[in-house]
């Protein structure tokens, strides 16, 4: 025990000794979490939108009148033929150009029905969509009015409409923060215990120091602790802080308990820690540790369902993502959090996580060697 | 001269002789380019559609039918009551319930608008926000149908044009993205360590004693990552435009160019980090802590830029990564020239040549 105690000593000095790091722990995690919560959002809104009017007239005008005054869109210049138009969509001056053909007028008068052409941008295909909805929803509406004018009194629409009431349950308003700041809470977490575990046997083998303490009659498990424990410690420390501004801040809903949240973390952090021990391990110096964390960090991250869906993963690579222990943290936070889960409903994840612990854990103390090659 | 190319043979030795390092510098960006290329996607297959019909006549049937049909839903389950809902959705069933009002086929007779409730899991917006748009294009599609189908096509018809990406595969719009992504982090993280690494090891006395000038010594750090991230980054296109299929509209030899330079930048700003901290660790903490999320959030990858709140776009200015996403995906999708691109090429020229100057002026040629 007293053995533990001593190099847990260390290991705090240590880290709190490297003024360098010292911010880079506390304070740059919890910036990116202020800045970047805001960040995520898809709400497609003043979109640029270019007007090629041919005909000029009357009926054309107070078209572009409704598509000006809805909010959604916002003119920001005019095109004279098709290749101007394109133009205008390439140098990103507009995401839809609104083309309204000659004789527009006469048609709708004479035929009662007219065509306007809608070029959207579509790189993003989502957007494109959200454009195509909003522009189709004034065009809607500007029908109506316009029957009404034509045929007074007349059928307003013969086909009738079908409207779409929406609702979203456990986040009405679609809010972003709400379902952002959880996940980046725990990328974050993982990001500092992952490279900060990662680095730490390597970074004694590199300068050398290692040899001092394989000397020493420590044992194996008492090594491990000590360099687990202050992380561990740190990580959670991390992790309240986080909740702290997303409670305040943020003011994201916590359904669930705090003690959940808790548990799950501290066995999240044996994970992440076991892992990162490992990859210090395995490897001869800080750098390749560094860029081995680098490439699961990335994969873990973007692969979190914290940014796209899993939903949208082919098969495969949902089934992969099982494999992904920020994946288990990210939906187990946002359930607790958002859903107030309970044990019962996360006990699948939960249980992958407690798996996984033992098994890096284990894999991290017999990897580690105390004589030196 | 002759020393400064003594120095550049001891750098590219540096790196070859680390067989484990090279490895990973060549095979990773091109394993995560191919995952991911396949796994972030946009579109949701098989949404699972829960369907509470109060009204149970034909044109409900019409529509649930459309629902079927559009290859987007599967119908998962019927519901019978609002409990029901609730129940489906906690035990995640279902992914969107639609709730048809009774007398609905009447009601859209009569007064010429009948409702449909969209219930969708608001916990996931991302899934929610797709979902409920693949349920306003079914309900429009139906509309258009029936409209055609009783000729009574009335007033201003829209006719859309998808311009770029007709087929709307987000794989057009991510790749690009994680070109951007991959090439700034791998590049930034392999010079961020190269000049702490001198000092830590103590190998930095040498140098300084040497008759290489700080220019000189930054500048050798860096050509040899120039050279072997060139590798990189015509990998990383073949793939792009061999796997994943993602059209190159425009000049493959400018977006050769482009790259180039985007990777100078992002060299250039590893460089900087190097030159400023005092350890490895806190050169790799600060380049792969300080540069991921930012990156993936703030450069126009997932998130579009035009829609977050002003600071933030403000801010996502300094992120080279959000110019460089520009001049790609205007080259690779629009096919635009350099006449539509010089503004973001002037940026990433102008963040290289500060970030380099920055980093000379703060190497010091004393130890402390």
């Amino acid at each position: 025990m007293r053995t533990i105690r001593f190099i847990l000593q260390k290991e705090f000095l240590q880290i709190f000794r490297n003024r360098g790091m010292l911010p880079i722990i506390f304070v740059m995690p919890f910036i990116q979490l202020i800045i970047l919560s805001y960040a995520a959002t898809f709400d497609v809104s003043r979109v640029p939108f270019n007007l090629q009017d041919r005909d000029r007239s009357a009926t054309s005008h107070r078209l572009v009148e409704k598509f000006t005054s809805s909010g959604y869109f916002n003119l920001t210049g005019y095109s004279f033929s098709d290749r101007e138009s394109q133009s205008e969509l390439v140098a990103r001056r507009a995401d839809l150009v609104l083309v309204i053909p000659s004789n527009f007028e006469r048609d709708l008068a004479t035929t009662g029905h007219a065509p306007v052409q809608l070029m959207i941008n579509a790189e993003d295909g989502f957007s494109a969509g959200v454009i195509q909805t909003y522009a189709n929803e004034i065009i809607g509406n500007f029908n109506r009015d316009e029957l009404k004018l034509l045929i007074p009194g007349g059928e307003v629409d013969a086909a009738g409409e079908i409207g779409m009431l929406s609702s979203n349950w456990y986040n009405p308003e679609l809010k972003y923060t709400h379902y952002m700041v959880p996940g980046i809470i725990v990328i974050l977490v993982t990001l500092i215990g992952l490279f900060l575990s990662g680095m730490n046997v390597v970074r004694e083998r590199e300068i050398g120091t290692i040899d001092q303490i394989n000397v020493t009659p420590i044992k194996r498990y008492q090594f491990i602790t000590g360099k687990l424990l202050p992380f561990w410690i740190i990580g959670l420390g991390e992790l309240s802080a986080g909740l702290v501004i997303a409670r305040f801040l943020f003011h994201v809903p916590m359904l669930g308990c705090y003690w959940l949240v808790y548990l799950v973390a501290g066995i999240y952090l044996l994970v992440v820690l076991g892992m990162g021990l490992l990859i210090s391990t395995v490897t001869e110096t800080q750098q390749q540790a560094m860029f081995i964390a680098w490439f699961f960090m990335v994969i873990f991250t973007l692969l979190s369902g914290l940014f796209t869906s899993i939903e949208s993963m082919p098969h495969w690579a949902q089934t992969m993502t099982l494999l992904n222990p920020v994946r288990h943290f990210v939906d187990i936070m946002r359930r607790v959090m958002l859903k107030g889960s309970g044990v019962a409903e996360i006990a699948q994840p939960l249980s992958i996580l407690t798996a996984y612990a033992a098994v890096m854990l284990t894999l991290a103390v017999n990897r580690y060697s105390k004589v030196s090659e | 001269m002759q020393s400064f190319i003594g120095f550049l043979q001891k750098e590219f030795y540096h790196i070859f002789r680390d067989r484990r390092t090279a490895m990973i510098l060549f095979g990773m960006p091109l394993i995560q380019l191919l995952l991911f290329g396949f796994a972030i996607r946009n579109e949701i297959q098989d949404v699972k559609l829960g369907i509470y019909d109060q009204s149970r006549d034909t044109v409900t049937k019409e529509i649930i039918d459309k629902f079927a049909s559009s290859g987007y839903f599967v119908l998962s389950r019927e519901l019978h009551t609002q409990h029901e809902i609730e129940e489906a959705f906690s035990s995640g069933n279902i992914t969107e319930a639609l709730v048809f009002e009774p007398g609905f086929a009447e009601r859209l007779q009569r007064d010429g608008k009948a409702n449909v409730q969209v219930i969708t899991d608001g916990s996931n917006p991302n899934v929610s926000r797709i979902v409920s748009g693949y349920t306003a294009a079914v309900l429009q599609d139906y509309r258009n149908s029936s409209l055609q189908r009783t000729g009574t096509e009335v007033g201003v018809v829209p006719v859309p044009l998808m311009m770029f990406n007709p087929e709307l595969k987000s794989v057009d719009l991510f790749v690009p993205g994680l070109m951007a992504l991959i090439l700034m982090l791998v590049s930034a993280l392999m010079t961020s360590i190269s000049i702490t690494r001198e000092k830590e090891n103590g190998t930095m006395e040498v140098l300084l004693v040497s008759s290489l000038r700080p220019a000189q010594i930054i500048i050798g750090k860096v050509v040899p990552y120039f050279l072997l991230s060139f590798i990189n980054v015509v990998t990383i296109i073949t793939v792009a435009s061999l796997v994943f299929g993602v059209p190159c509209r425009g000049s493959i030899l400018l977006l050769l160019i482009e790259s180039l330079l985007y990777i100078v930048t992002a060299l250039s700003l590893g460089i900087f980090i190097s030159s400023v901290t005092s350890s490895q660790q806190v050169a790799m903490m600060i380049a792969l802590g300080g540069l991921l999320l930012p990156t993936i959030l703030l450069s126009g990858f997932i998130f579009p830029i035009a829609s977050m709140p002003l600071p933030l776009r403000v801010i996502s200015n300094l992120i080279p990564a959000r110019w460089y996403l520009i001049i790609v995906r205007s080259i690779m999708l629009k096919g635009a020239g350099f006449s539509y691109i010089w503004k973001e090429t002037l940026v990433l020229v102008v963040m290289s040549t500060v970030l380099m100057a920055a980093s000379i002026k703060k190497f010091k040629i004393r130890l402390q």
